[in-house]
């Protein structure tokens, strides 16, 4: 059974990986999960200076899921290369690094800091609703898109991964918009911007008011939105959003997607992971699948 | 590799005060355990997906037990499903999470081991395993309902402040160390974040080294989420911002490093 997929040219072992920001650089959840059996390692948003984020609460939990409005806090690029990956490296794995930034030339500095450093590939976060200065509205307007993906693949050294938010009226648009900028790969989705009320502190549950929303109660519109992109572009699709059992992933897989992410499910069984990758091989294995290749898309 | 979700036995439950549980699980968790640190507890509700970080309140390692002291936040909660499980019961845990507190600090000096509300529970095992020249336990409670009040009296000099007056002081811990006239050279604490600003604060204006523990909404509780940070004085090595990971770096901070 061949559970290797092809991401742009950048073959991972098996077709999963981790939601960026659910699993940190990886370290933390090393003592739960052998990094060697991931796909790949997505690892929390990086920007080129340190981010502080939002003020607590930052999380809450909702039916079926969470809301975060974390707000990228991250150590910035430099730490980053020295400290995390490094670590990651140790691991046969692939490292995908998600980058975030407030403005096109904060992810160029990024993309560019990169370029010479032992990764595998870069996802470009154009889709956290949790920064005020806004590149959710960036992520949403389908020009913008183009051209910020143009831009980067100009210096790009790594084949590109741009995630994109659900929070949108047509992920089409956004995902062709993607392609035409010459992005190698799309990610979605991202979470969506939800809000929830303490009525016993009768104030926002998170302190940012909004947050995003992640979890089995998304699975269904995410799984939705990667079908639709599907069907729009022809770049390999990773796809999340609520997954936390290989049944979950599977629909994605089904759907068009090449590859999946897990991500607030790792919050619930740290070796969530590990869970989906063996139901891939067992459904695999039940259904007479020679390859994950073999079922991507093939519900139309 | 070497921690992992485990599911814990409950060995018994009881109710100690209004929506104040105390539950014994034998766990793999226990032979690590350390005064301070906490566990995840999860449901197994599916709509309830995040772990519920609960202190340790005992620790019998000998026995592979640990004990929790929670409070049941409301109805349909997930803490409400934890108050409903018997001896018996699986619960699936992670731990022990967190630094704990560092009591080896307190060998020949006056302490106070101060506790607030559901901040209480957590002392406790401190007190048990703390030696020290003077062990001061100061803990507030809303009324009269003094959960843990036996067990305290048989490992300290035990100080109680409420709300109502009903019991002891009438007020909160720092009303109790002055009614008593108090003193001390060290202070553990755990409380809701008035009761720790004003111990910070009575810490750093008297020069005594204080440690507190925090709480936060958390998510992942291993330190990799960032969910749950609080402002440090200085700049964090490993965030390289002025945050510390409450669920990782703490929950018991030096007073000074942190700002509340």
């Amino acid at each position: 059974m061949d559970m290797r997929v092809n991401i742009a040219g950048v073959e991972w072992k098996n077709p999963v990986t981790v939601a960026s920001g659910t699993f940190g650089s990886g370290a933390e959840y090393a003592d739960f999960v052998d990094l060697n059996q991931l796909g790949a390692v997505t690892t929390k948003g990086v920007a080129n200076v340190p981010w502080e984020g939002n003020p607590t609460p930052r999380v809450a939990e909702v039916y079926g899921g969470m809301m975060n409005a974390i707000g990228l806090q991250n150590p910035g690029i430099d730490l980053f290369c020295e400290r995390d990956i490094p670590f990651l490296r140790q691991y046969d794995t692939k490292i995908i690094v998600n980058v975030c930034g407030h403005a096109p030339e904060e992810y160029l500095e990024v993309v560019e800091r990169l370029a010479d450093e032992p990764i595998d590939m870069m996802e470009i976060n154009i889709s956290c609703p949790n920064v005020n200065a806004g590149f959710l509205a960036f992520g949403q307007d389908a020009r913008h898109v183009e051209e910020l993906t143009g831009q980067i693949k100009k210096i790009a050294k790594q084949p590109i991964i741009m995630k994109l938010t659900p929070n949108v009226t047509d992920i089409t648009e956004i995902a062709k918009a993607a392609e035409a900028g010459g992005a190698d790969a799309i990610s979605l989705i991202n979470t969506l911007t939800g809000m929830k009320i303490d009525v016993n502190r009768r104030t926002f549950a998170v302190a940012n008011k909004t947050g995003g929303v992640s979890g089995p109660a998304v699975h269904p519109i995410a799984v939705r939105m990667v079908y639709q992109a599907a069907q729009a572009v022809r770049i390999p699709i990773i796809g999340m959003g609520g997954i936390c059992t290989a049944e979950d992933a599977l629909e994605f897989i089904l759907a068009g997607a090449s590859a999946v992410s897990v991500g607030t499910a790792n919050f619930h069984n740290p070796r969530a992971t590990l869970d989906v990758i063996e139901g891939i091989e067992a459904y695999m294995k039940k259904n007479g699948f020679e390859s994950v290749k073999d079922m991507v898309g093939i519900v139309r | 590799m070497e921690k992992k979700k485990e599911q814990a036995t409950v060995i018994s439950q009881e109710m100690l005060a209004d929506g104040i549980y105390s539950m014994w699980i034998r766990t793999e968790a226990a032979m690590q355990a350390r005064p301070g640190q906490f566990i995840s507890m999860y449901t197994t509700d599916a709509s309830k997906l995040l772990p519920r970080p609960i202190s340790i309140c005992e620790i019998d390692k000998e026995g592979g037990c640990l004990r929790v002291v929670y409070r049941v936040t409301g109805e349909h909660t997930g803490t409400e499903q934890f108050s409903k499980l018997k001896a018996g019961d699986q619960i699936p845990v992670v731990g022990p999470l967190g630094n704990g507190f560092p009591y080896e600090k307190a060998e020949g000096r006056k302490v106070f081991l101060m506790g607030g509300g559901i901040g209480v529970p957590p002392i406790l095992e401190l007190a048990k395993q703390m030696t020290c020249e003077k062990k001061q336990i100061v803990v507030g409670y809303r009324d009269q309902q003094t959960f843990l009040k036996d067990e305290f009296e048989k490992n300290g000099c035990l100080y109680i402040s409420t709300e109502d007056g009903s019991v002891g002081t009438k007020g909160n811990v720092m009303d109790a160390i002055r009614e008593n006239e108090l003193d001390a050279d060290l202070i553990y604490a755990c409380g809701p974040m008035p009761m720790l600003r004003a111990i910070k604060d009575y810490a750093e204006k008297n020069n005594i080294e204080c440690y507190i523990s925090l709480e936060e909404r958390m998510a992942c509780g291993i330190g990799a989420c960032l969910a749950c940070v609080c402002k440090s004085k200085e700049k964090d090595s490993h965030s390289n911002v002025n945050n510390k990971r409450i669920c990782k770096d703490g929950p018991v901070f030096l007073s000074t490093e942190v700002e509340l």
